[in-house]
């Protein structure tokens, strides 16, 4: 298909979303990350059955916990799709990215320029 | 296990914001398992709180580890060599083990990371429920193994009383009246029988209202 998707992401393979973290997305975000979206399988359609559901819920907390010390709740967004739709794969990249230019960077990266200077 | 549930950031915030150096310490035990103390609660309450004092502009060192017990001397060692270098301590074990590190280490602030509820059970993920209160006295052997101090809001030894209506208790419908589940169960011991007798009062002395309680084992001790 040759879909282009802009080069500003990063992908993390993992095995089923099931096993995304609250903690990864957290570290993500204190390393500098601007946002972090989760891709994961159609609900009812994971083979582990509910990882793709315990996936949503760890994007909810750290949405939450994001919100309370600052850096913004909505820079965490969880997706599905299934594994033969990459036009939507790519669609889904172009909106996380546009979302995350119009947020503006990670307030964090700021914070340690200006505790570094 | 003692439930506990996690303290909101906001809260931990406030108790940690004049420190600089902070350790966070998570317990194994029984706040691993109802998910409010354990290492990865740990993990994410130091993340969230390196992110927020990073984007106030202000440099706060936050460590983290956990202990196999925060309740027994032999685990709270384990700090002993590096607890000088912290300025306070957030403390993720229950209220036990919050105050148990605070007598072992006199001269560091130690917070508590969770509120600590109850002696209870895991019905499902992320659902628990209170199953003791420490009486001291335990009548379970009578009552079918339903505890009606833990369990019967007005902790009634002879109920139940004219609140409980199609099985639940007058103060919440989704509270199953505890003496109608020890009357179910007796009824399917067979032992409806020992329901007939009159509980004889309790001696609430050895329960909290006798004040602070302490057990002397005087044939393990050393």
């Amino acid at each position: 298909m040759r879909l282009r998707y802009p080069d500003t992401i990063r992908i993390v393979r993992v095995p089923c979303t099931g096993k995304v973290d609250v903690l990864h997305i957290l570290r993500a975000f204190e390393k500098g990350a601007d946002g972090v979206y989760v891709v994961g399988c159609l609900e009812g359609d994971c083979r582990f059955e509910n990882g793709n559901l315990r996936a949503r819920k760890r994007v909810e907390q750290a949405k939450a916990i994001l919100n309370k010390v600052g850096i913004g709740g909505d820079r965490v967004k969880m997706f599905n799709l299934s594994s033969g739709e990459g036009p939507k794969f790519a669609e889904y990249a172009v909106e996380m990215t546009q979302k995350i230019e119009a947020l503006g960077p990670n307030p964090i990266k700021k914070a340690k320029e200006k505790l570094a200077a | 296990m003692i439930v506990a549930e996690k303290k909101p950031i906001e809260e931990i915030i406030d108790m940690v914001k004049d420190h600089e150096k902070l350790l966070v310490v998570g317990c194994n035990e029984c706040v691993t398992v109802c998910e409010a103390g354990g290492k990865k609660e740990v993990g994410v309450l130091a993340s969230a709180l390196r992110m927020y004092f990073m984007n106030q502009g202000k440099k706060v060192d936050i460590d983290e580890i956990t202990l196999e017990r925060q309740c027994d001397h032999e685990y709270l060692e384990e700090l002993r060599a590096r607890i000088d270098q912290y300025d306070a301590v957030i403390s993720l074990a229950c209220g036990v083990g919050v105050q148990f590190m605070a007598e072992t280490y006199f001269n560091t602030p130690v917070y508590p990371g969770v509120n600590t509820c109850f002696m209870g059970v895991t019905e499902e993920r992320g659902v628990w429920s209170e199953r003791c209160q420490g009486c001291g006295q335990c009548i379970l052997g009578r009552t079918a193994g339903i505890c009606p101090i833990s369990r019967c809001a007005k902790r009634l030894l002879n109920g139940p009383c004219g609140g409980s209506a199609k099985g639940k208790c007058e103060i919440s419908k989704d509270l199953d009246c505890a003496w109608q589940l020890i009357i179910d169960r007796l009824q399917e011991l067979d032992r409806l029988d020992d329901y007939e007798e009159i509980a004889p009062i309790k001696d609430w002395s050895t329960e909290r209202a006798g004040g602070p309680r302490t057990v002397v084992r005087e044939d393990v001790r050393q």
